[in-house]
C-alpha cells in the first residue's frame, strides 16, 4: 500500500525517502530556476558570468536580501511576519554611517557589531508588542515600518552619508572577495548556515515550527511560545541590521530612502523559497534560493532586453506561482492524509470486528 | 513651448532636485537672526534679509554665503532667517517678523508655491520687496525670480561634458530618476535634440530609471554596463543617480573606461572626482544665485528696475543681468565642477 508511507513514513527505504524528498523539494525546484535564469543569461551576454564584474556581482547582490531573507524565514515559520525590517535596514545603515562620521576612530567591526545590536533592540520592540499584546505581527510590524522611518526621516533629514564619511577599508569591504567569493556573500552564507543549523537542530528551532504549526497546540504542550517569538523578532531585527551595515559598505551613500520596500522583497524571497506563509514549514535555505532567484531575475531581464516596466511584473508572476504552487501541493498533500487515514480506520475497524 | 511652462518646469525642477537629494540638514541650527532692527531708509543701508528653506542646510548655507557677499560688496545689512525643517509653511511666521521689522528686500526660497503666497503679499504691501530664488512662488506673490539654470542649458552642459569626456563618439545611455519625473523627461529630451543637431556620432542607446533611490541606481548601472559592452558613457542628470552610478563604477573594472556626468553635488561626488571615476559634472553654483539674488533685491529697492521684461541691472562679480518674461532672471549656465574646483565647495 503506497499509503502506509504517509501514515508511517519509517516504513520506506532510506534512499527511498531521500530520493522522494528531493524530488518534491522546493529548494530543488527554485534552484533549476536560478540555474536555467543563469545559463539563458550568459548564453544571451557571456559576461554575465565570466567576466569579473559579472561574476562578482552574481554573488555579492542578492548578499543583502540573503541576510533579511533568513530572518525573515525565522519569523514566517512563527506564524509571523516582520514588515519593519526594510524601515531597520534603513535606519541601521544611516546610524553606521553616522558612527563612522563621528567617531572616525572606531574599528570596523565594533560599527558591525553596533550595528547587529541596534537593529537586535529595534527587533526586541517588534517582538514584545506582538508576544505580549497578542496583536497580529502584521499590524504591529506595519507600524512600526511606518515608526522606524519617521525616525530615521527625522533624525536624518535630507542629510545623506557620503562615500567620503565612511573609512575607505569599509568600503573596499563593499568589494572585496577571497578566492573570487566577495566578502559580503560569505557573511550573508556565513548567516544562512548558522540560522538553517539552528533552525533544522536545536531545540529552539524545532519549537518554532511547532508553534508556526499550530500556536494552541504549542501553548497547551507548554513550549516557551512568547520567549520564543521574541527571540524570532530580535533575531530577525539583528540580521535587518546587519543587512543595513551590509547596505552601507555596498553602497557607499545611504539616504533617508534607504531599505524603502524591502521588506516585501524579503517576504517575496521566502514565499518563493517554499517558506509557508501561515508558518510551520519551509528552510532557510529555500528563502537564500528565492532570494537569490529574486535579485538575478531582476539583474537579469535588462540584460536579456527586457523594458523596466515589464521586470516588476515578472517578480510578481513568480511570487504568485510559488503560491499557487503552495496551495496546489498542501491541498493534495492534505488529500492524501485524510485518505490514508480514512484507509487505516477502517483496516482497524475491520480488524476490530 | 512658452517662456511660461518652461519656468513652472524649473521651478518643479528645483523643489524637486533640492527635495530629492540635496543635503538638507534639519537638525543642529539655531536661527541666528531675526532681530537685526531694518530702519533701512532706502538709503546708504539696504537691509536683505534671506530666507531660505531651511537653516544649516549646506546648499543653502552656501548661497547664504554668496548674499552675504554681495550685501557686504554694496554696503547693505545682511540677515539670514529660516525654519529648522522645510515644512510647507514654516516660512510664514519668518515672513511675518521680517514685514513688521521693515526689512527693505525679503530673499526666499519657496518650501512652497502656495502657501507663503499671502504672507509675502502682506509683506509686499508693508513696503518689503520680495525676491525669490532657487525655488519659486506663484509669479503674484514676487517681485522677482533667480532662476538658477533654464532647462537647455542644464541639457547642453551634461551633452557637452559627456562629448568631451567620450571624444565625441560612441554609445552613451541616460540614468533617469523615476520613469514619470517631468523635469528629467524634459532635461533627456531636449539631450536627444541636441545631440541629434550637433553630436551625430553620438548614440544614445539606453534610458534606464533608478527611481531616485541609491540603491535600484546602482544595480541599473550594473545592468547597464552588463547589457552594453560598448558602452562610452553614461549621463545622469540626477543627484541621487550620479552618485550611485559613480559608486558602482569606482569599484568595477569600467572605472576610467566609461565616462559618467550629470548633474550632481561637489560632497556627494568629492569622493569620485578624486579617486578618478568622475572627471566633471555639472550643477548650478548656489554662491553665485544668493550673490545675484541679492544684488537683484539692491536694484528693486534702489528702483533701477521694476521686474519688467527687458530691465537690466548690474550684478557685482557677475556682470550684467537682464529681466526675462514673468520677473525672471536667469543665472546662466550650469557651473562644471572638476578636480580643480570641487573642494572649494561644501554643499
Amino acid at each position: 500500500m503506497s499509503d502506509a508511507l504517509l501514515v508511517e513514513p519509517s516504513a520506506a527505504s532510506p534512499t527511498r525517502r531521500v530520493l522522494g524528498g528531493l524530488l518534491r523539494s522546493r529548494e530543488i525546484a527554485v534552484g533549476a530556476v536560478l540555474v536555467l535564469v543563469i545559463v539563458l543569461t550568459t548564453i544571451k551576454s557571456p559576461s554575465f558570468l565570466f567576466s569579473s564584474d559579472g561574476w562578482r556581482d552574481l554573488l555579492l547582490t542578492p548578499a543583502l536580501l540573503l541576510i533579511l531573507a533568513a530572518g525573515q524565514t525565522v519569523v514566517i515559520i512563527t506564524r509571523n511576519v516582520d514588515l519593519s525590517v526594510g524601515s531597520t535596514l534603513g535606519l541601521t545603515a544611516y546610524f553606521t554611517g553616522r558612527l563612522f562620521s563621528d567617531h572616525p576612530h572606531l574599528p570596523i567591526i565594533a560599527v558591525v557589531v553596533l550595528g547587529l545590536l541596534f537593529g537586535a533592540v529595534l527587533g526586541l520592540v517588534n517582538g514584545v508588542l506582538v508576544a505580549l499584546f497578542k496583536v497580529p505581527a502584521l499590524v504591529i510590524t506595519l507600524g512600526t515600518l511606518y515608526i522606524y522611518r519617521g525616525i530615521f526621516l527625522t533624525w536624518a533629514g535630507s542629510d545623506r552619508i557620503n562615500a567620503g564619511d565612511m573609512p575607505q577599508d569599509f568600503l573596499a569591504l563593499g568589494t572585496k572577495a577571497i578566492v573570487t567569493i566577495p566578502v559580503l556573500t560569505i557573511v550573508g552564507l556565513v548567516v544562512l548556515v548558522a540560522v538553517g543549523y539552528y533552525l533544522h537542530t536545536a531545540r529552539g528551532g524545532r519549537e518554532l515550527y511547532a508553534i508556526g504549526s499550530d500556536p494552541d497546540a504549542a501553548v497547551l504542550y507548554g513550549l516557551p511560545v512568547t520567549r520564543r517569538i521574541v527571540g524570532a523578532f530580535v533575531l530577525c531585527g539583528a540580521l535587518a541590521g546587519l543587512a543595513g551595515v551590509v547596505y552601507a559598505a555596498r553602497y557607499g551613500t545611504v539616504s533617508s530612502g534607504a531599505g524603502l520596500g524591502m521588506e516585501l522583497q524579503a517576504v517575496g524571497a521566502a514565499v518563493i523559497g517554499g517558506v509557508a506563509i501561515f508558518g510551520g514549514s519551509g528552510t532557510v535555505w529555500g528563502a537564500a534560493i528565492g532570494a537569490f532567484l529574486l535579485v538575478t531575475i531582476n539583474r537579469a531581464l535588462p540584460v536579456v532586453g527586457i523594458s523596466d516596466f515589464w521586470q516588476r511584473a515578472v517578480v510578481g508572476a513568480l511570487i504568485i506561482a510559488a503560491i499557487v504552487l503552495d496551495r496546489v501541493l498542501s491541498a493534495r498533500q492534505q488529500r492524501r492524509l485524510v485518505a490514508a487515514r480514512e484507509e487505516t480506520r477502517t483496516l482497524q475497524m475491520r480488524g476490530g470486528a | 513651448m512658452t517662456m511660461k511652462i518652461r519656468n513652472r518646469r524649473l521651478s518643479a525642477l528645483a523643489a524637486a532636485t533640492l527635495v530629492a537629494s540635496l543635503a538638507l540638514t534639519a537638525c543642529g541650527s539655531d536661527d541666528d537672526g531675526g532681530n537685526e532692527s531694518g530702519s533701512g531708509d532706502g538709503g546708504g543701508n539696504t537691509t536683505v534679509t534671506f530666507l531660505p528653506k531651511n537653516l544649516g542646510n549646506p546648499y543653502f548655507d552656501t548661497s547664504s554665503a554668496g548674499g552675504k557677499e554681495a550685501v557686504e560688496e554694496f554696503g547693505g545689512t545682511f540677515d539670514e532667517v529660516g525654519p529648522d525643517t522645510a515644512s510647507p509653511d514654516a516660512q510664514v511666521q519668518f515672513i511675518n517678523t521680517a514685514a513688521q521689522q521693515g526689512v527693505n528686500a525679503l530673499v526666499v526660497s519657496a518650501n512652497d508655491p502656495e502657501a507663503i503666497c499671502d504672507a509675502l503679499n502682506e509683506a509686499r504691501d508693508a513696503g518689503t520687496t520680495v525676491v525669490t530664488f532657487d525655488s519659486d512662488t506663484n509669479p503674484e506673490c514676487r517681485d522677482l525670480f533667480v532662476n538658477q539654470a533654464s532647462a537647455e542649458g542644464i541639457a547642453k552642459a551634461q551633452v557637452d561634458l559627456i562629448a568631451e569626456q567620450i571624444g565625441d563618439a560612441g554609445e552613451i545611455a541616460v540614468l533617469s530618476a523615476a520613469a514619470n519625473a517631468t523635469n528629467q523627461n524634459a532635461w533627456i529630451k531636449l539631450m536627444e535634440e541636441e545631440l541629434a543637431a550637433n553630436h551625430p556620432d553620438i548614440e544614445l542607446v539606453d534610458t534606464v530609471y533608478g527611481d531616485d533611490d541609491d540603491q535600484t541606481s546602482f544595480d541599473k548601472t550594473a545592468a547597464l554596463l552588463q547589457s552594453h559592452p560598448n558602452l562610452k558613457g553614461i549621463v545622469s542628470p540626477t543627484t541621487v543617480g550620479i552618485a550611485a552610478a559613480a559608486r558602482y563604477l569606482s569599484t568595477s573594472e569600467y572605472k576610467g573606461k566609461v565616462a559618467l556626468t550629470g548633474l550632481g553635488t561637489p560632497n556627494q561626488m568629492r569622493e569620485y572626482v578624486k579617486d578618478g571615476t568622475v572627471t566633471a559634472f555639472a550643477l548650478w553654483n548656489p554662491g553665485d544665485l544668493g550673490y545675484l539674488a541679492a544684488f537683484a533685491a539692491k536694484a528693486l529697492v534702489d528702483g533701477d528696475i521694476s521686474g519688467e521684461e527687458g530691465d537690466t541691472f548690474e550684478a557685482g562679480k557677475l556682470g550684467e543681468f537682464t529681466v526675462d518674461a514673468d520677473g525672471t532672471v536667469l543665472l546662466g549656465d550650469p557651473f562644471v565642477f572638476d578636480k580643480s574646483n570641487i573642494d572649494d565647495f561644501d554643499f
